[in-house]
């Protein structure tokens, strides 16, 4: 009796469940409505199936449940019955396969006008090329690949050259125009799925993949790379922005040329010590790095990164938080420096000073902080040496105070939450690891041991 | 066999209570007993081998891989190598099948000296096997350099472990047939049912011969598979679907 | 030496006097049984530690230490392959089927005792290499239970030095426990049924258990040859899996495999193993709910013919888990229709099963309340199956928490239900004493419920899209705030169903230790197992003469019979009509054991 009433409720609860969640399938941003359709067609003939199914239970539960006098049926089977509804089930289950198989159809035919472009993937970054104004992708492999040739394009291939690279995680759409995606990664298997567009396709390295859709919908959405990629995974985000064709041109505009990014500057060193002068202020004429004056060390950091932070504090991307007190002052030195020549030249100069391991001045448990670092590891190496293929600054050697004001601006949201940082949100979602002070401290002593 | 499961499938267990009553499997002194079991074993290594040759396919037809034959310079070009262990495991087979005959014939000497030889060829084999690994090793044919010759290694090492594995059973079935092994006395209950030591000797070898025959076979696909040109993996490959 | 088969000895050969050949070296059945169904039970509490850690954390997240990115994907990948592998794998065919094979058929015991004995420590072994990577440098491997190279093997991944190894290698040696077993219970099945057992009179938990066997024989290789090859391209450098790849930024010496390859050969396993686990309990649900209705099983050909068609069909819609993996997109028309026509056969169990206890005469008791409890979650899992099966509807859900609801509802809290239910029904086999009723109830009604309100939100979060195996969501454009509500409900109800497993635990130490024993067929069940003149069984199983099957085990409710059931070694001249003087069901049993 109560198991008939359970299931009755239950059966109820579903669909109430089902009608008031506010948990659905997020708006749609492409053309494949059609797909939402099937899910729909899927949705309504299961539910009935499910709905129908556990209330005859229910109801075969409370009307032929345990009496003293009475005797259950003899009927091994009824063929009649049985016929029947295996029939109607293989109806039910051809109205679902059919209006698929037909969808499937047309996304495994993109249609002949649709436009070309490359995603590239690897952990835990999404890189991407459009084909330039010969409307051909270049050659590529995975042997190409180096520090300035990031995708593995073909240096010798002739369609390659026009080729437009981005390496930084944020792609850019034209609306309703048909895009073909193929699909690529470097190293191990990951997925390029956006939600909104509802379409997904794993990269696989050693092969190119590839999926369609048009994007009819302007806006920015998420990249999610939903292949299990390594201990970061969860922080592979790219963002794709449908932008109006006019928007779009301009922003490709503006996108470099694979032969743009070959043989490309080198700062000068000797350009960037008069520059440095101003940083030496703060940071020390080696770049030791100042607790007084709240400056980092800086020599001996990856030039990628340093490069990085100041576009950035240039940009306004770091710095303008309004509770960022250190930011703002470092975001104001950053806009003394006029263009990408001098950055590159200041970078060049810092690269070229050296200066001692600083005390540290936290205390915390070592081997505590070990376990945590491991995940650290995955980016910043396991001597968090740095790494230029993960977009990782070097993080031994660096203050211990300045490490811990960062993780905890990350945090916060200090630092990492503008929305053109676009490598700061994996780091927030990393330091929030770190549930308490202690922990951090921890980890902390474990990286100024190394 | 298959028609009658389906027929057997159809069967309406409901009607007729005690109708039919058959006999225990077990009881009939017809069939041997292990037969089954080992037939089933070897259909679980035949799908292990299938599915290594299945991906052997598939990988044949990607551009990195170098066939070890097919060229010149390939080691088997000419697979002289691969016919001399060829015939040293066919003798090896035929000693069994002839030891297993003259077993049901009761001609237990003949038997001795064939399962002697069926031995001695085995063992020929695995050394002669042993000797082109190091022949390969020398010309620079290394597992890991490409994958033609990591399949090579990889299925004759599987088949030099399953031929180990027979070993393990052949040898003892050769000591008892010179009587050693023989239970000293046995329960008078049991004695009944134990089947006479010749039987014994003969559902053994059925075993022992069916199992070598089985090597055999998969030694010759194995063959097969690593002394064919890319042209074969190509026209086998499209036949799969790749 | 050859061990000797005992099944078909009239006395036993082997006389177990000592502790340790009775209970730990022990070659009896029943035995071995219990040891594989305490070792799985026992690795499977272990795994359900896990999955609370894992849902900690995305319930909570940012609160617990311990648990890093790195230790959570350990985490997922240890709870996944314990759960499917190790725990369902073993206590379904290890467990219950070593214990019911020889009984339900009326057998002595397996025949190969011996090998039965190294199976269960084969596969103790391989437990103990799975559970010592916790202990080795870099921990566990984290790759995810697919294990799918490239990233299972390369840094960036947790464990990917002696974890994945020793995962390997754990793998392989299970596969050899299994064959082991699986070659003693395909032959005991084929061979040693007693007089009168023809394959059509086997009961239905029989027919599970054999053909997953059969399935588990086939498919296990599968995952054998791509342990061996994905063990070499990490320990040796070739390049089965592996294609030119610049891991962290740098070049590696692979070149030119195909890690496609390895997703076919895993999921040529894969998804037969889904069978492997869900066919005995489909079997073993079928005869609990004749037993408890008082009623044959609805269909019983059909029921048998399903079993052997999902077993045939489970071979080719493997790559329905491969459908955004990049092969040829073309392979999803066939797979998809394949899958679909599967969902016809399982279809029809479910009818069946709910047919069967249409006019009967229902007793509510605690294994019936498990195997009503089946039906329900199983009709939900498979359905929710019709969405990623359909290669088109796949393309939204796939990789998100959608699948994982699907897989816990149909091939986690289903075949649980079932164990359960078994368990329930036949503890008084094994032991001689029911479990107490009251805490058998407390332990369905917190499970069965709790379970649906894990598991049917959860679809929703993969509506939502958000993806699976992720260690937080953190921020993203199109998941609202209130999703974390739901995680963090979801969790609530985790713990919920995982502490109520003690009181099944307690249950069974109380009722071991302090119940009275029940009569010798509390459940009046006419199937052979039941049947024995000792019960719990001794060793030998049958005293004196093996039983002699007259009907099928489905024999209850028979008009014009007085007692409601009629043991299947009843001849029909024992049977006592309507008009004749009316016996009790204990006469019957005693005739019945000694034709």
């Amino acid at each position: 009796m109560k198991l008939a009433i359970a299931l009755v409720i239950l059966v109820a609860l579903s669909l109430v469940f089902h009608f008031i969640s506010p948990w659905w399938l997020t708006p749609i941003a492409s053309n494949w409505g059609s797909i939402d359709d099937t899910i729909e067609i899927t949705f309504w003939i299961t539910g009935a199936v499910f709905v129908a199914v556990n209330l005859f239970l229910a109801y075969v539960v409370f009307r032929y449940r345990f009496q003293k006098n009475r005797r259950a049926h003899y009927e091994p089977e009824n063929k009649k019955l049985e016929v029947w509804l295996t029939v109607i089930t293989a109806t039910g289950v051809c109205l679902m396969l059919a209006p698929g198989l037909v969808v499937w159809a047309k996304f495994v035919n993109p249609p002949t006008d649709a436009a070309e472009l490359e995603v590239v993937a690897q952990q835990w970054q999404w890189g991407f090329r459009f084909p330039g104004e010969d409307q051909t992708l270049g050659k590529s492999d995975v042997r190409f690949i180096s520090v300035t040739n990031p995708l593995g394009i073909d240096p010798k291939d002739p369609f390659a050259q026009d080729d437009i690279i981005i390496d930084n995680n944020e792609l850019h759409l034209p609306i309703n125009q048909a895009v073909k995606v193929w699909i690529r990664s470097k190293d191990v298997l990951h997925n390029f799925a956006v939600p909104q567009f509802r379409v997904k396709m794993d990269a696989v390295p050693g092969l190119v993949s590839s999926l369609w859709f048009t994007p009819e919908k302007i806006g920015r959405f998420d990249i999610l790379c939903m292949e299990l990629c390594g201990i970061a995974h969860h922080t592979m985000r790219g963002f794709v922005v449908v932008d109006s064709e006019t928007d779009f041109q301009q922003w490709l505009s503006q996108q470099p040329t694979f032969a743009s990014t070959q043989g490309g500057p080198v700062g000068d060193a000797v350009a960037g010590e008069s520059l440095y002068a101003l940083c030496s202020s703060c940071h020390g004429p080696r770049g030791e790095g100042n607790q007084a004056l709240n400056a980092p060390r800086i020599s001996g950091q990856s030039p990628h990164y340093l490069k990085r932070q100041l576009v950035y504090y240039k940009a306004g991307i770091r710095g303008r938080h309004p509770e960022d007190t250190y930011g703002q002052q470092m975001a104001a030195m950053a806009e003394t420096l006029p263009d990408e020549t001098a950055i590159n030249d200041v970078v060049a100069y810092i690269q070229t000073l050296s200066s001692s391991t600083p005390a540290a001045t936290l205390t915390g448990h070592r081997d505590k902080g070990q376990p945590l670092f491991v995940s650290c590891a995955a980016c910043h190496g396991a001597q968090g040496q740095g790494r230029f293929s993960t977009s990782a600054p070097r993080l031994a050697g660096l203050q211990d105070w300045y490490l811990k004001r960062q993780l905890v601006n990350y945090q916060t949201g200090l630092r990492g939450a503008h929305a053109a940082d676009n490598f700061g949100k994996q780091m927030t979602l990393m330091a929030n690891m770190l549930s308490d002070e202690e922990s951090m401290n921890n980890l902390l002593a474990y990286i100024q041991s190394l | 066999m298959s028609l009658n499961f389906f027929r057997t499938l159809q069967e309406k267990p409901w009607l007729q209570p005690d109708a039919v009553l058959p006999e225990r499997v077990m009881d009939r002194s017809d069939i041997n007993p292990k037969k089954l079991p080992l037939i089933v074993f070897l259909g679980i290594v035949s799908v292990f081998f299938f599915l290594f040759l299945i991906t052997f396919l598939a990988r044949s037809q990607y551009p990195d891989f170098q066939a070890l034959a097919g060229e010149t310079w390939q080691p088997f070009y000419h697979p002289q190598q691969l016919w001399i262990n060829t015939g040293l495991l066919l003798i090896a087979c035929v000693a069994l099948q002839v030891a297993l005959m003259a077993t049901r014939r009761q001609n237990i000497h003949t038997a001795q000296i064939a399962l002697c030889l069926a031995l001695l060829f085995t063992l020929q084999f695995g050394a002669a096997q042993l000797l082109l690994w190091r022949h390969l090793y020398k010309l620079g044919f290394y597992m890991a350099s490409n994958p033609a010759n990591s399949y090579f290694y990889l299925l004759t090492a599987l088949h030099g472990l399953h031929l180990i594995g027979g070993l393990f059973v052949l040898v003892p079935v050769i000591l008892r047939s010179f009587g050693f092994f023989r239970p000293a006395t046995t329960a008078p209950q049991q004695r009944p049912l134990q089947p006479p030591r010749q039987q014994q000797l003969q559902y053994s070898l059925e075993l022992c011969a069916l199992y070598w025959h089985y090597l055999f076979v998969i030694w010759l696909l194995i063959f097969f598979f690593n002394a064919s040109s890319p042209a074969v993996y190509k026209t086998l490959a499209a036949l799969c679907g790749y | 030496m050859p061990h000797v088969a005992i099944a078909d000895q009239t006395s036993e050969l082997h006389d177990p006097r000592s502790f340790i050949t009775k209970y730990i070296w022990s070659q009896d059945h029943k035995v071995i049984a219990i040891q594989y169904a305490l070792t799985a039970i026992g690795v499977g509490l272990i795994a359900l530690v896990l999955s609370a850690m894992m849902r900690l954390q995305l319930g909570f997240p940012d609160t617990f230490d311990f648990i890093t990115p790195n230790a959570y994907l350990q985490f997922v990948t240890m709870h996944g392959m314990i759960m499917v592998v190790y725990l369902l794998t073993a206590l379904l065919l290890g467990g219950f089927g070593n214990y019911l094979i020889p009984l339900m058929i009326g057998a002595r015991d397996m025949v190969f005792p011996y090998l039965n004995m190294l199976s269960y420590w084969t596969y103790l072994l391989s437990v103990l290499i799975l559970l010592a990577s916790f202990f080795v440098p870099g921990g566990p491997t984290g790759a995810g239970w697919t294990l799918y190279p490239p990233q299972a093997i390369l840094p960036g991944t947790p464990g990917v030095d002696a974890g994945i190894v020793l995962m390997l290698v754990s793998l392989a040696v299970f596969i050899i426990a299994f064959t082991m077993g699986g070659l003693n219970y395909v032959t005991t099945v084929l061979q040693a049924r007693t007089h009168g057992m023809t394959l059509m009179r086997m009961p239905l938990s029989l027919w599970g258990i054999f053909t997953a066997t059969v399935l588990g024989l086939l498919a296990f290789p599968a995952l054998l040859v791509s342990a061996i090859m994905m063990a070499l391209d990490k320990l040796i450098g070739t390049s089965f899996f592996m294609p030119a790849i610049v891991s962290l930024g740098e070049q590696l010496d692979y070149t030119g495999g195909s890690p496609i390859l390895f997703q076919h050969l895993f999921w040529f396993f894969g998804h037969p193993e889904v069978y492997i686990v869900a066919l005995p309990a489909f079997g073993m649900v079928s005869d609990v709910l004749a037993v408890h209705a008082r009623k044959n099983i609805f269909g019983y050909r059909m029921m048998v013919w399903a079993i052997v068609i999902i077993g045939f069909l489970s071979f080719i819609v493997w790559a329905h888990h491969m459908y955004v993996s990049g092969m040829n997109p073309v392979f999803g028309y066939f797979f998809a229709t394949t899958t679909l026509i599967i969902a016809v056969p399982t279809a029809i169990k479910v009818y069946n099963w709910v047919l069967t206890l249409w006019r009967g005469n229902i007793h509510l008791t605690v294994p019936m309340l498990f195997a009503i409890g089946f039906i329900f979650t199983f009709t939900h899992g498979g359905l929710t199956g019709l969405f990623l099966g359909n290669v088109v509807v796949d393309l939204p859900l796939s990789d998100t928490y959608f699948v994982v609801a699907h897989f816990h509802m149909v091939m986690g809290v289903s075949p649980i239900m079932v164990l359960f239910a078994a368990i329930y029904h036949w503890f008084p086999l094994v032991t001689g004493k029911r479990l107490h009723d009251g805490l058998g109830k407390l332990h369905f009604w917190i499970t069965f419920l709790g379970t649906y309100a894990i598991y049917l939100p959860m679809h929703y979060l993969g509506f939502l899209g958000v993806p699976r195996r992720y260690f937080a969501l953190g921020s993203t454009d199109f998941i609202p705030e209130s999703a974390q509500t739901l995680n963090a409900s979801i969790t609530v109800s985790a713990i919920v169903v995982g502490l109520a497993q003690l009181i099944f635990i307690f249950n069974l130490i109380w009722t071991l230790r302090k119940a009275k024993p029940c009569s010798p067929n509390p459940w009046g069940a006419a199937s052979l197992e039941w049947q024995t003149p000792n019960v719990p069984p001794r060793h030998g199983n049958w005293g004196q003469k093996l039983p002699t099957v007259y009907r099928w085990a489905y024999d209850y409710s028979v008009p014009g019979i007085t007692s409601d059931f009629i043991p299947q070694n009843i001849s029909e001249d024992a049977v006592i009509r309507d008009a004749e003087t009316s016996g009790d069901v204990d006469d019957h049993s005693d005739k019945g054991s000694h034709t």
